[in-house]
């Protein structure tokens, strides 16, 4: 078991005539992911990547194939419209890669996804991997490995270097994802945590989060309260100049202006430990593991 | 991106939003020019996008023509907080009885827009969330339904507005929040908003500040920015796509991802270096933006070493490896660099930067620990060089 993705899922990836569509659909099936169709208006009946099927719309990729999970790498303008339209087509779980799209097209997309029954993993995210399974994302599928970590974090690149630490120490991943840093997202940490812990072949999570916001503290709140596996945890941004970043005014409503040592401690309070540096993480890990 | 008080102002009075009438100047006979024809009062406030502008002595009260034309000689050309006044803008000044707040702001924690209304105006919304948190009153707004009469109404109660404003609130209310949607704001506030000796409500000072993602369907928004705002070298890896903040410290980084260059500066501090910026290159970075990005990070004269930390997933190693040849090969400066490429082509990209003699590192902890010893030995060599 892991969670949202294995090999049960039947993968679209919308965009997938683009530069970095074609490259990274290519990497995923080499992985072993089940890519069935491509979605790019006006390409429809064309094939992409030897033997995909192209579509001009989600809802025939669906009819035709029986997708279930749709991956995104459209450009920022197009982006919100292919979000909708892959849940309009009764996609059960979409992964939008793309960066830069307005806030305010999310605000939308988000109140109108949240009435039907689908997950959105992204934006400005890496998207999912559980190794030896299936890579719906950009990550490099080699540093994974199978095992029972289950990782979740906000920034993409620091996932890799996480992953990689542990799978040099031979230490394996249930799922690993990377749920982006936008300020409107899909799936926040308290989603993914749940998950994990109702996950049978997730034995302890990694979470990852930065400066900015408050979902880590929603996390920690769950982690005091419902938690049974060991959480390390980490944020990033410890040094970084503060009010370079975002408008101020947001943090405040929210409560608290969300920086790392406030994040830690109450992270820490929580019952998770708390890394200093990041190549902290995979000895905690690995402690863990070890117990 | 970051908008004057005239040109958030003018928006809102394109919007319908009160506003004192006024002009900028960029000289004292101009600033001189409107006060005669504005007639009577006039506030002379500096357009320097910081805040405090009031306390650093930019914003001042004229009582006619030639108090407006001495202040405002006084004013060009000061410094306010590292920025330098260029522009006045010249406001009749108004009858305040009172000053209240108003303001809309993306709140990630709710996904809404919401409006924020305050009893106490005319001081930094942040001093009143952190001392009388109680006297901010918000409203979040559905996105597909708008702002709404009630909600704009309850607003209006919650501060305790008299009965005879609450309607030119109400309308208020809904056009700030339509200068926040079809500007695509991440910010939108008029503070102080000013309930004037004859009962009017009117705008005196107003802050917009735009979501930088959306600029492409804002050009004429796009075209008010002030490049005095950023620092030249933030302005030139703008330029490029590149998410750039100068530091002080003196290991330059060159990282992909924000989380992850976060972590980098973070263990750079770990291991007793300073960092002397952020830099993410952005996903999928093509050889010529990671050239420019090391450009820009050279530029910066007291970086003594170079931090290159690639971990390839849509940024393939082989395109980094190219960027930085292309870089070393044409930039005259000469610092150690300490490069680490992991992921996506990582093989192509260490092949590529092999003849060019650079210090490698596996893990991160190893090279931020290289890093800081090639800054301090560069450092020590420039001292023994100096002495000698």
């Amino acid at each position: 078991m892991s969670i949202l993705v294995n090999k049960d899922t039947r993968l679209v990836v919308q965009g997938i005539t683009g530069r970095e569509g074609a490259f990274h659909t290519q990497q995923m099936i080499d992985y072993g992911t089940k890519v069935v169709a491509g979605v790019t208006p006006g390409k429809g009946g064309e094939w992409a990547i030897g033997n995909v099927p192209v579509f001009d719309t989600v809802q025939e990729a669906v009819t035709a194939t029986g997708a279930n999970t749709s991956i995104i790498y459209v450009p920022a303008r197009f982006a919100p419209e292919a979000i909708i339209e892959a849940a309009d087509a009764g996609i059960a779980l979409i992964v939008c890669i793309t960066e830069n799209i307005p806030a305010l097209d999310m605000v939308m997309v988000r109140a109108y996804i949240d009435t039907l029954n689908t997950r959105l993993i992204g934006p400005n995210c890496p998207g999912l991997i559980t190794p030896g399974e299936a890579k719906v994302g950009i990550m490099s599928g080699h540093i994974h490995t199978p095992g029972s970590v289950g990782l979740v974090s906000r920034s993409g690149t620091l996932t890799y270097e996480v992953v990689y630490a542990l799978t040099a120490r031979g230490i394996g991943q249930s799922t690993a994802i990377g749920i982006g840093g936008d300020p409107i997202i899909g799936t926040k940490f308290l989603d993914v945590l749940q998950m994990f812990e109702n996950d049978p072949a997730t034995e302890q999570v990694v979470m990852i989060g930065e400066i900015g916001g408050t979902d880590e503290q929603v996390a920690a709140e769950y982690i005091e309260k419902h938690m049974t596996k060991p959480v390390t945890a980490f944020i990033a941004g410890q040094t970084a100049p503060p009010g370079r970043r975002m408008g101020h005014a947001g943090a405040i409503i929210s409560g608290g202006e969300g920086t790392a040592a406030e994040k830690m401690a109450v992270l820490t309070k929580a019952g998770a430990r708390v890394a200093r540096h990041h190549d902290e993480i995979a000895e905690m890990v690995a402690e863990n593991v070890s117990k | 991106m970051n908008l004057h008080e005239y040109q958030s102002k003018r928006i809102f009075a394109k919007y319908g939003i009160p506003i004192p009438q006024g002009e900028v100047a960029t000289t004292p006979t101009e600033a001189r020019d409107i006060a005669v024809r504005l007639g009577g009062k006039v506030v002379v406030k500096s357009q320097v996008l910081v805040g405090g502008r009031g306390k650093a002595g930019g914003i001042k009260v004229a009582n006619n023509g030639d108090e407006a034309e001495a202040l405002a000689d006084k004013i060009l050309g000061m410094n306010i907080k590292g920025l330098t006044v260029k522009k006045v803008l010249i406001d009749e000044a108004a009858d305040i009885r009172k000053e209240i707040y108003l303001g809309a702001v993306l709140d990630r924690a709710r996904r809404r827009v919401v409006l924020m209304a305050s009893s106490e105006g005319g001081v930094e919304i942040e001093q009143v969330a952190a001392e009388t948190p109680e006297k901010i009153i918000t409203m979040a707004v559905h996105p597909f339904l708008g702002l709404r009469d009630f909600q704009a109404r309850q607003l209006a109660d919650g501060i305790g507005l008299p009965k005879d404003q609450i309607n030119d609130f109400i309308k208020i209310a809904r056009n700030l929040y339509q200068v926040y949607m079809d500007s695509d704001a991440s910010l939108a506030e008029i503070n102080p908003l000013v309930i004037t000796g004859a009962n009017k409500l009117i705008a005196l000072d107003g802050k917009i500040v735009l979501d930088d993602s959306a600029l492409f369907r804002h050009p004429e928004l796009a075209e008010m920015r002030d490049p005095d705002e950023e620092d030249a070298s933030e302005h030139e890896a703008r330029r490029h796509g590149l998410s750039y903040i100068h530091l002080d410290g003196e290991i330059g980084c060159m990282v992909n991802g924000a989380g992850l260059a976060m972590a980098t500066m973070d263990i750079v501090k770990f291991y007793g270096g300073d960092p002397a910026n952020f830099l993410d290159v952005g996903g999928g970075a093509q050889a010529d933006k990671v050239a420019a990005a090391l450009r820009i990070i050279l530029s910066d004269s007291r970086v003594k070493a170079v931090l290159i930390n690639i971990f390839g997933g849509i940024t393939r190693c082989d395109q980094v490896a190219i960027g930085v040849l292309e870089a070393i090969n044409t930039l005259t400066v000469k610092v150690p660099f300490v490069v680490r490429l992991v992921g996506t082509n990582e093989e192509e990209g260490r092949r590529i930067l092999a003849e060019a003699n650079l210090i490698t590192a596996t893990s991160l902890a190893d090279a931020a620990q290289k890093a800081v010893a090639a800054a301090q030995g560069a450092s020590q060599s420039k001292n023994e060089g100096g002495a000698a």
